[in-house]
């Protein structure tokens, strides 16, 4: 589809369907990069993940590829991965430990680890040609670098609204949900990274995480299965089930029950879902949890911090969080039809160990490498990447359920059943603002 | 001498072993659950590690850490009607060889060896091999797998895609 056939990228989003350019089209993923992955916030990692000096993860924002490091200092620090001498990436690993500097593979340029030159072999050839200490010789750092809570994000343009702003309420919930559920008020990353290709575009995923109609079709074997084990754990060991397999038969919950959850669409496409399983049973760890919290804040605060009824956040474009879980997918788009996520969990500093082994349950069944619910939503995006790609059968895609039903306040969108398709107008309103600019 | 003695049990219980990682390659291969299923002692764990040097799977990320219930829901995902992302077809092929005897008593052999296996789906192949790592229980039935460690070759990924059956 030729491109220069609209007036604006804008054109492509109308208010109750898109076009499937959007999905498919090299050209828009490119202005998608420049207008959105350029421009907001982008999530690097959390601090706990280079807990030492010389610590390091490697990751992308669009194309460019950063580092996250720890310096002597104590300082957590986001760099571009090149080398200001002849271009070569300086961390050719995931993760590692730099002792003292970063050291260049290739002409063994050291490197601090905020970026500036530390040494450089055989000096005498530069003298009286450049000056060593000129910033152009200094790996770049990120444009803008903040962290929430322990989350870093960087953002590659020198300009725009801070970090805070832009997270907002909404956003800010996925981090303070995740934290507040800690004795201590923080969280500590399990250092671990799931890295799984979708062969789909970024948003395919992104609107499937709020898509509430889709499970108890997409995931209806993994459902049925998870149920038939719980009655057979149940016969022979005379035991309760685990909880993990709660969590995968809750997929095939009846319509009504997924028509109750509520979606909320904030500003800059943020979004969220509300309600949610019974995460809060009266066993010994449940209880054991809220003991620890009500120690540290007393039994009313307690309550509100894990009655917070927040099952999903999607801090947009980048992340897809489960706070009461602790779970974290951040979002890479590598083409248009391709996307790798980076797949975390997190325990909760001070909070009892069975609170994380739920959340390692979720992260088995639902987020590992072997998991049998992503198989079958893998499986969707590519057939519907494959189907967008078609040149004929139609251009559109439609979000028109329960469209010009939902109730705005201040700028916040909220649903009238959570099976609206609210979220995704959400993410495509912030999407066409974005890319109009 | 006694070093003869190690050498011809060790050659029987090489054959033994090479007799059933074979079998259980073709047993995956054709989807014979059941025999699947009782390839393993009642307790016996089908465990790939998240990293190359993990000691255990209990209590950390694993990409397979299942007993013989999670196997079962395994199969009962696949074997159901509605599990769409194996209705275009799903096949694979198993190579085992390498196989060597890490240790042996009466009641239990380590053995290791290496694997390569292509799987088909959607007009795609996959290529994966690794190393299996084999702790047996030997019974009056014959070998059963107490832990089966499945090191993958590329086991930091990215992986294309999932895995919806063990390796
Ligand atoms: S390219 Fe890095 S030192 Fe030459
Ligand atoms: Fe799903």
């Amino acid at each position: 589809m030729p491109l220069d056939q609209y007036n604006n990228l804008g054109s492509l989003v109308e208010p109750d369907r898109v076009h499937k350019a959007c999905y498919a089209d090299e050209q828009v993923f490119e202005k998608e990069l420049e207008n959105i992955f350029y421009k907001s916030w982008i999530y690097i990692g959390h601090e706990s993940q280079v807990p030492n000096a010389g610590d390091y993860w490697t990751t992308w924002v669009g194309k460019e590829r950063m580092i996250l490091c720890r310096g002597e200092n104590g300082d957590v620090n986001v760099l571009y991965n090149r080398c200001p001498h002849r271009g070569a990436l300086i961390c050719n690993n995931l993760n590692g430990n730099a002792p003292k500097a970063f050291r260049c593979p290739y002409h063994a340029w050291q490197f601090n680890m905020d970026g500036s030159l530390r040494n450089v072999p055989m000096k005498q050839g530069y003298e009286g040609v450049i000056d060593l200490t000129d910033p152009q010789l200094q790996m770049k750092r990120a444009e803008r670098q903040e962290t929430y809570r322990g989350f870093v994000f960087a953002s590659l343009s020198e300009e725009g609204p801070s970090l805070e702003e832009w997270l907002g309420q909404g956003a800010k919930a996925a981090f303070d949900d995740i934290c507040n559920r800690s004795p201590e008020g923080e969280c500590e990353v399990v250092v671990n990274c799931f890295r799984i290709i979708q062969h789909s575009n970024w948003k395919i995923f992104l609107e499937n995480q709020l898509d509430a109609v889709h499970p108890s079709i997409t995931h209806h074997s993994t459902g049925d299965a998870a149920a038939d084990m719980q009655r057979v754990y149940k016969e022979k060991t005379g035991d309760e089930p685990p909880m993990g397999y709660q969590f995968l038969a809750d997929f095939t919950l009846p319509y009504e029950k997924w028509d109750s959850l509520d979606t909320i669409g904030h500003p800059y496409g943020h979004t969220l879902l509300a309600g949610y399983m019974g995460l809060r049973p009266r066993d010994p760890v449940t209880i054991a949890h809220e003991e620890s919290l009500t120690a540290v804040h007393g039994e009313k605060r307690m309550d509100e911090i894990l009655s917070t009824n927040v099952h999903h956040v999607l801090v947009y474009p980048c992340l897809s969080v489960q706070p009461p879980l602790q779970q974290l997918r951040a979002v890479r788009p590598l083409a248009a039809n391709k996307t790798l996520t980076e797949i975390w969990h997190f325990r909760l500093k001070g909070a009892p160990e069975g609170i994380y082994d739920r959340s390692l349950a979720y992260y088995y069944h639902v987020n590992s490498p072997s998991t049998m619910v992503n198989a079958d939503d893998l499986n969707n995006f590519r057939a519907c990447q494959d189907g967008l790609t078609l040149e004929g059968g139609g251009d559109w895609v439609s979000f028109h359920r329960n469209y010009g039903q939902d109730p705005v306040e201040n700028g916040i969108t909220t649903s009238v059943t959570g099976m609206s398709k609210q979220p995704m107008r959400n993410m495509f309103a912030a999407w066409k603002e974005y890319m109009s600019a | 001498m006694s070093n003869d003695t190690t050498t011809r049990s060790s050659t029987s219980t090489l054959q033994d072993v090479e007799q059933f990682l074979y079998r259980q390659a073709d047993i995956l291969d054709e989807r014979r659950w059941e025999e699947w299923l009782g390839l393993f002692t009642d307790d016996g764990i089908y465990w790939m590690p998240a990293s190359a040097d993990q000691e255990t799977g209990e209590g950390q990320p694993n990409i397979f850490w299942e007993d013989h219930y999670l196997m079962d829901m395994r199969i009962r995902r696949v074997e159901h009607p509605y599990a769409h992302s194996q209705k275009a077809g799903h096949r694979t092929s198993h190579v085992v060889s390498n196989v060597m005897i890490e240790s042996e008593s009466d009641d239990e052999i380590v053995a290791t060896s290496r694997f390569h296996m292509v799987e088909y789906r959607l007009d795609e192949q996959r290529y994966f091999g690794g190393k299996y790592t084999h702790r047996f229980a030997r019974m009056d039935a014959g070998l059963k797998i107490k832990l089966q460690r499945v090191d993958l070759a590329n086991v930091e990924g990215p992986f294309e895609y999932v895995m919806q059956i063990w390796l």
